[in-house]
């Protein structure tokens, strides 16, 4: 059982950590009241991003790239949708696809058309001592890449900093509220560029990581979806930090169920398993429905 | 300056180009565009257009391959029913999600794209695969299922009468008919629908969703009938996405997303000569229609026409 579990779980965590780069960074985008559709171009401009920093300049550098990447894109939708007032819905498609066109252009242009096999050096995974030696959960847990620690990090700063601070209480505040948040002073555009930019950010973070650990290379649309289920995940974590990581790992172990299933040998149609973590998004948006949880001006503005 | 004329020839050049690249690729943009704009101007946003596209064309080619010497014209009207029907199933679930469950129509038809490339891939792998069972496509279709090309030596075919047909009719309905007034009260404001002009806002934006997917269905049907001839998964080049560019440049308008398809269409068969004569990739295409949705929300051209509608979705989020 061990055998296959562990497997699994490792590959559930490896999967899960850019939606929940993703997915953290839309949670905090949605909590100031802006629903970023521009997600998905965000991550694919990251997967670019972090490609060709990484080729010039490392793979450290390379996520930095990616993150730059994610931001730049997002800033195009903060542009649109707090200075210039356009419906949030339609200017994040718009960007969305202007990033997956963007990308692929860019990435002929850079490479010929026959880069297709050009590939890059991926970080390793970095075994945690003592801890590693866990049984079934240590494996999977601590022998992973750096990014994925990187969100053991950050995630418990972010939920702190949502809930337990001056700034994430205005954040919140500005969602929920934002005439009310004007009155206590809040600088609501300046709070919800911030907010998107941070997305922007761990959007691209997201796709560096899609590149620079795991896959090593880049292919057109490559985010395939992921900035859509990240907004998804958002909805089923119930806009908490920890739920969204809870959501997040559901989503890893949908797509990681592929691995487990070829390693078994069954057989089944392979669309399958395309369609699996689609379907599961919508199972569960249905039957966890409910806004409750909704900060209360989301995509009113 | 070569790309540039490369571009022009390939969409304008000669009367092929027009006739024969332009408006053929100009007729799938016609439905999933009226298909999105008519959606938006009752606040549905139906970002499936794609999905919707491919089940029509799935459907349309089943019937298309499964015909047994049925007369062309019963094929042809069955296969525009069948891709019809098709889409608007397909929709028909993202509108069951959101009345039932209160899931955003927006998250939902996306997701639903994914979907549907999945059962295309699965079709042509599975029951729609040719005979070999070799290539991840369907046999060609037999000649009783192509739709009839317009003129003599062209490729323009019923398709895209068909879709200016429909964009005329739903102009008239929406500007001059009781239920178009009823669509555009509930997108102007599906609340003050309700208790001020007693319009049952539910029932007429299931209306709308399923004939939006029907017309995004339509074009799959006319791609498959019309041109293709076969299923195979790179059919959509991701028209129900430049569908929301087109809709947008037509000001949500019917009877202008007729030029604005067009528009699009020249831009499309540009860009496939200017890959083919200039080396410009064609993903340039893409970049451009990205460009123009966002200064067109910038010009605020649309901004009082995109409707609020949101609001009445019950429990318009998650």
């Amino acid at each position: 059982m061990d055998a296959l579990l562990t497997p699994f779980l490792e590959a559930t965590l490896r999967t899960a950590t850019p939606l929940a780069f993703a997915a953290l960074g839309e949670l905090v985008t949605e909590r100031s009241g802006v629903i970023n559709l521009g997600l998905e171009g965000s991550i694919v401009a990251g997967c670019l991003g972090a490609l060709v920093v990484a080729g010039a300049a490392g793979p450290a550098a390379g996520f930095l790239g990616g993150a730059a990447a994610g931001v730049l894109l997002a800033s195009l939708l903060a542009l649109f949708v707090i200075t210039l007032r356009t419906d949030q819905i339609i200017a994040g498609t718009a960007v969305t696809m202007l990033g997956l066109g963007l990308t692929g252009t860019l990435y002929r242009v850079l490479y010929g058309v026959g880069g297709a096999g050009l590939s890059t050096p991926t970080v390793a995974p970095y075994t945690i001592p003592l801890l590693a030696d866990i049984p079934v959960l240590g494996p999977a847990l601590f022998r992973q890449t750096a990014p994925t620690y990187a969100l053991y990090v950050a995630l418990p700063l972010i939920a702190w900093w949502l809930h337990r601070t001056h700034g994430g209480l205005a954040l919140r505040a500005t969602g929920e509220r934002a005439e009310s948040a004007v009155a206590a002073g809040v600088p609501v555009a300046r709070m919800r560029w911030a907010a998107i930019l941070f997305g922007g950010a761990m959007g691209g973070l997201g796709g560096a990581t899609l590149v620079l650990a795991q896959v090593g290379s880049f292919n057109e649309g490559m985010s395939a979806g992921r900035g859509f289920i990240a907004i998804a995940i958002v909805v089923l974590g119930r806009w908490s930090a920890w739920g969204t990581a809870a959501a997040s790992l559901v989503f890893g172990g949908a797509f990681a169920l592929q691995y487990l299933f070829q390693s078994t040998g069954l057989d089944v149609p392979y669309s399958l398993f395309l369609a699996f973590p689609y379907v599961l998004t919508l199972a569960l948006l249905a039957l966890l429905r409910g806004r409750s949880a909704a900060p209360a001006g989301l995509a009113q503005g | 300056m070569d790309a540039l004329l490369a571009l022009w020839d390939g969409a304008f050049g000669s009367s092929y180009a027009f006739w024969s690249a332009t408006l053929v690729r100009a007729t799938p943009l016609l439905f999933v565009g009226l298909a999105v704009a008519v959606a938006f101007r009752a606040g549905v946003l139906n970002i499936g257009a794609e999905g919707q596209l491919l089940v029509g064309a799935i459907v349309a080619s089943s019937i298309a391959l499964h015909n047994a010497g049925a007369p062309r014209a019963v094929v042809i009207v069955a296969m525009i029913v069948g891709g019809a029907a098709g889409g608007a199933a397909w929709a028909g679930i993202a509108e069951w999600l959101r009345r039932r469950f209160g899931v955003l129509e927006v998250i939902s038809t996306i997701m639903l794209n994914f979907v549907a490339l999945a059962l295309l891939s699965w079709v042509v792998r599975g029951p729609l695969q040719e005979p070999s069972g070799i290539y991840p496509q369907s046999a060609a279709f037999p000649e009783a299922s192509h739709w009839p090309f317009l003129i003599p030596g062209q490729r323009l075919h019923l398709g895209f009468l068909l879709g200016a047909a429909l964009a005329l009719g739903a102009w008239f309905l929406l500007a001059r008919s009781a239920a178009g007034f009823r669509v555009r009260v509930v997108g102007a404001g599906a609340r003050a629908a309700v208790s001020a002009g007693g319009v049952d806002a539910q029932r007429t934006i299931t209306t709308v969703f399923l004939l939006s997917g029907a017309c995004a269905g339509l074009a799959g049907a006319s791609e498959v009938g019309g041109v293709t001839w076969a299923l195979y998964e790179g059919l959509s080049p991701g028209y129900g996405y430049t569908a929301i560019a087109v809709a947008l440049l037509a000001r949500l308008d019917p009877r202008w997303v007729v030029l604005s398809a067009v528009f699009f269409g020249a831009l499309d068969a540009g860009a496939a000569a200017m890959q083919r004569d200039a080396g410009v990739p064609s993903v340039v295409g893409q970049v451009v229609v990205a460009a123009v949705v966002l200064l067109v929300l910038a010009s605020g051209a649309v901004r009082d026409r995109i409707p609020r509608a949101r609001a009445a979705a019950p429990e318009a989020l998650g």
